[in-house]
């Protein structure tokens, strides 16, 4: 039972603070997706800087109340730059015993943890595997512990309504997000705007939403319950209009805006994978914008149909994640074989096979480069944030289209579903993106090429007199003749590896972050940006010389990187998976370089990194 | 030139330089002649043709087309074509594949490509064999067929890929065979004026590694007697003397008859190959697995009622546009909450 409301407390006052992180953590049907959102939309809004790690289970309902069925979403945002979700956790909202155990480790000592007591009776302690109530045993002593409750309080203030009391009991996350928006005094306005919209067509269940959000609001403030509460203020980030993204979202935007700016159909060829489908989900919607989205019968004829419609002329695009780019290899050797433009999309996920469908990984980056039958090099790149998705999608199309070639976009689980602020571009400071199609029957040649960049023309299929035959036989080169002769197949080969390696001519040179020599320059990839980031700047704030390299581009690399190395004593290169980058690196540069490596499905924490950094270092 | 009339196009105009490597005596020569024979008569420009394959002997096909032409990989061409039809309505795509290409490894792309109606043309060259791997059986290849991988006979009952089409909803499904010259060119010309899938089985020899392969039907005594040419508004008459025909039975069922006293024309079947449901077509597409009933050539379903794939595609982008107007970038990077940091 809540006391709160009983005992005598001092009047609330406010506190300006730097930074806090939260995590909202429920049954997966408890809205949990829903509620961390909408806070990360509304602090976002306000002008912080944000950085968010929704986790959720495989399972869509697991059986409610269990372990494997707790879903969270843990938010840091911040009035400086944030670069991660942060290790350890201010605030843990925990909806049943499930979530409180699941959770418990990363909340800090003396951290505010809010439990909705209703659902700590007998029942659901065993479905958490409990065998006392932690409410009551002092096992949360460490704690600030609010014990609300929450399901009670949520049916009072909705019973009016006439609603029966499991869609009462669907509002009580909104009951919990109402006090945080207190706790952080935050406005409710975004989400009332939200509820508004989303349900526009049930407007009871709005109602309820918004009684609810209030409840949990007015609960705070009528029983004072936190004594204080925080401010956070907005950010200093560079100036301009923000939004805030997930990296699949800042996807789909980048290729609606590559389509634009070479004025070219955006064509996707996808079949749904976790956790890549939000990027068809999204271009679903943008038809006006002429994007042609197929929901293809598998893997493979996503893949294929995407060769289909770049040999026909639109910028062509699958979308996928490991297991789905096992299945596209044979077709992305088409690609290859028939150099036509086209971009591959794989959101990471653990494996290998199914693996850990939700959960975040690096394991695909020799797949990526490597993982296809015989000499079949394609360019690959990485996104390092959310918001660097947009960016990635727009170069890999440039790519793709300047050099005729497939080209890989690598990003994973917790870029997909992460969000963070997107500094909206002006249109006009995207560079065009230029096509030319070839017209001229009298001077075609299908595999004559661009001495400069290697590219064989494009022209397609309705062109008048430059009828021609491609397919993924070996052929001349030039006329592009099925060819069989073993030194026109070395030249071949040695070709299309020429083209790919050129393009470290046209990527910008790595330059570190940080100090530009020194004792130790750690190399990242991907997704794990922001943790070495967040890593990186306390070490150097105490004096020691480090350099951070990520890199965007992994096929090629960029061309100074093997000189940069040979600046620092050590080489560190933290990844989540086995040491991949490691292991090209160390055969390209032939440098002793050290691997950090996590295979939790889970990203670095800053402390992991710094600990390790500190291990090399010796100090 | 004063009009834009077409030029005249010829049989020559769609052939090669390209030496055409199929073995010697193969019907795919037939097939490749017919077809460069009917593509000038259809009055479509050449830049106009894209010809898919996938692998296999029949798949080398689009290097013989003097078109636009796509080899892909082992049995994706409809999946391809779907790609190329979708951005590209206005072309006409035909596909170029075999009993392994279309039915085995990529029977999967074949039935999805059919339901969808996707305006594409497959020529599916059936000789019940596997000839590019040298003989091994096929998904058509008949129960117990004794080949390089099946010594002691398949295991496997075969697919009637005329009955499968039917039963992925093609709207438009045809069988001729490779040395019926005149009754492949027709058959051909109603496929190319099909808008929506077209599905025609090829019934061909490979002299190499299953020689005879349609005996029972290309013989010269056997055609008349085992073969029934359908043709639209005509009766379901067959044998030498055109004596035997095929009758509704009370049950739905059918049977044969001979013709004479008892029955005559007027008790037969009339064929309706535009019939809008597709029960008709399937019942004749099995009659060949039944003792005493012909193999049916010729178009059994024409229904082109259906809206093409790529029509609905395009139509829906365009109606999405009508409505919301037509995408303004700078909006959608703005949409939804936005805030300045100043």
């Amino acid at each position: 039972m809540s006391t709160l409301a009983e005992t005598p407390l001092a009047k609330s006052k406010r506190e300006v603070i730097e930074q806090a992180v939260i995590r909202f953590a429920g049954d997966s049907g408890d809205g949990m997706q829903i509620t961390g959102s909408q806070f990360t939309n509304t602090v976002a809004l306000y002008g912080n800087d944000i950085a968010t790690f929704p986790d959720y289970p495989a399972e869509i309902r697991a059986p409610a109340g269990t372990l494997p069925g707790v879903s969270g979403y843990q938010l840091h945002f911040s009035s400086s730059e944030v670069y991660t979700p942060g290790d350890a956790v201010d605030v843990l909202i925990a909806m049943n015993p499930a979530a409180l155990k699941m959770n418990l480790a990363d909340l800090k000592a003396n951290g505010i943890l809010i439990v909705n007591s209703d659902a700590f009776k007998e029942g659901d302690l065993r479905k958490a595997q409990m065998t006392s109530n932690p409410l009551e045993d002092h096992s949360l002593d460490k704690y600030r512990l609010f014990s609300v409750e929450a399901q009670r309080l949520t049916r009072a203030a909705l019973q009016h309504l006439g609603i029966d009391a499991k869609a009462m009991d669907r509002c009580k996350n909104f009951f919990a997000l109402g006090m945080c928006y207190w706790l952080y005094n935050r406005s409710m306005d975004p989400t009332f705007r939200w509820i508004d919209e989303k349900f526009s067509k049930k407007p009871l269940v709005a109602e309820a939403n918004k009684l609810a959000l209030k409840a949990g609001y007015s609960y705070c403030e009528a029983t004072e319950a936190f004594q204080v509460s925080y401010e956070i203020p907005p950010a200093k980030l560079e100036k301009g209009f923000y939004r805030s993204l997930s990296g699949n979202q800042a996807l789909a935007l980048g290729f609606v805006t590559a389509a634009q700016k070479s004025g070219l159909t955006l064509f996707l060829g996808s079949y749904p994978i976790t956790p890549a489908s939000d990027i068809l989900h999204e271009l679903s919607q943008y038809k006006n914008f002429g994007v042609m989205t197929f929901q293809a019968e598998d893997e493979i004829a996503a893949m294929t149909s995407t060769i289909g419609a770049s040999y026909a002329g639109a910028l062509a695009l699958t979308t996928t994640s490991g297991p789905g780019m096992a299945l596209k290899t044979e077709a992305m050797g088409l690609a290859v074989m028939t150099e036509l433009p086209m971009v591959i999309v794989d959101v990471q996920r653990g494996g290998p096979s199914t693996g850990l469908p939700t959960k975040t990984e690096q394991a695909d980056l020799l797949q990526a480069l490597f993982g296809r039958n015989s000499e079949a090099p394609i360019p690959v790149l990485a996104a390092s944030t959310p918001a660097d998705c947009f960016w990635v999608a727009v170069e890999a199309c440039r790519i793709a289209l300047k050099y005729m070639v497939p080209v890989i976009v690598l990003t994973d689980g917790y870029l997909a579903n992460g969000s963070g602020p997107w500094r909206i571009p002006e249109i006009e400071d995207i560079p065009a993106i230029p096509v030319s199609f070839a017209t001229d029957p009298a001077t075609y040649e299908p595999y004559k090429r661009d001495p400069q960049t290697l590219a064989r023309p494009w022209a397609v299929p309705g062109t008048p007199g430059l009828e021609h035959r491609i397919g993924g036989l070996e052929k001349k080169d030039g006329s592009g003749n099925i060819n069989y002769e073993p030194l026109n197949h070395e030249n071949m080969v040695r070709i299309r590896a020429a083209k790919v390696a050129g393009i470290a001519q046209d990527i910008p040179d790595a330059v570190p972050e940080g100090d530009a020599e020194g004792d130790l320059l750690i190399i990242g990839w991907g997704s794990t940006c922001g943790s070495i980031t967040a890593a990186v700047k306390p070490q150097r704030a105490k004096g020691r010389r480090i350099g951070h390299v990520h890199l965007r581009h992994l096929n090629p690399l960029p061309k100074n990187l093997g000189e940069v190395m040979k600046r620092y004593k050590k080489v560190l290169v933290p990844e989540l998976n086995m040491g991949q980058l490691l292991w090209v690196l160390r055969a390209k540069y032939l440098v002793d370089a050290i691997g950090l490596n996590k295979i939790q499905g889970r990203p670095f924490k800053q402390n992991e990194l710094e600990v390790k950094i500190e291990e090399l270092l010796g100090v | 030139m004063t009009t834009a009339a077409l030029p005249q196009l010829t049989k020559k105009d769609f052939q090669t330089d390209q030496e055409v490597r199929w073995c010697p005596g193969c019907g795919d020569y037939a097939i490749l002649s017919a077809v460069q024979s009917v593509f000038p008569e259809l009055g479509i420009p050449r830049e106009k043709f894209v010809v898919v394959s996938g692998i296999g002997c029949s798949s080398r096909f689009p290097y013989y087309m003097n078109t636009y032409g796509f080899h892909s990989i082992h049995g994706r061409a409809p999946a391809v074509a779907t790609g190329i039809k979708a951005v590209r309505p206005d072309l006409d795509v035909w596909v170029a594949t075999g009993d392994g290409d279309a039915l085995a490894i990529g029977g999967n792309h074949t039935i999805h490509m059919l339901r969808r109606n996707v305006g594409i043309k497959v020529l599916l060259f059936n000789n019940r064999i596997y000839g590019l791997t040298k003989g091994q059986y096929s998904p058509t290849s008949e129960y117990h067929k004794v080949t390089k991988s099946t010594p002691y006979g398949s295991p496997d009952r075969p697919f009637n890929p005329i009955s499968l089409a039917i039963g992925s909803e093609a709207t438009f499904v045809a069988r001729s065979v490779d040395v019926f010259q005149a009754h492949l060119k027709d058959t051909l010309k109603h496929a190319a004026v099909h808008r929506g899938s077209a599905f025609i089985e090829i019934l061909q020899n490979c002299n190499i590694f299953n020689n005879g392969a349609w005996e029972g039907i290309t013989e010269k005594d056997a055609r008349s007697e085992h073969v029934i040419q359908l043709e639209h508004g005509k009766p379901l008459v067959f044998g030498k003397n055109r004596d035997k025909g095929i009758r509704r039975l009370a049950d739905g069922d059918i049977e044969v008859v001979p013709l004479g006293d008892k029955y005559t024309e007027k008790d037969l079947i009339v064929h309706d190959a535009h019939h809008p449901r597709a029960s008709y077509a399937f019942l004749l597409s099995h009659m060949e697995h039944r003792p005493g009933f012909p193999t049916p050539i010729g178009v059994l379903r024409a229904w082109d009622d259906l809206p093409r794939y790529e029509d609905v595609m395009n139509d829906q982008l365009k109606e999405v546009t009508a409505k919301k107007g037509r995408g303004d970038l700078a909006k959608l990077f703005r949409a939804g909450d936005t805030w300045e940091v100043k």
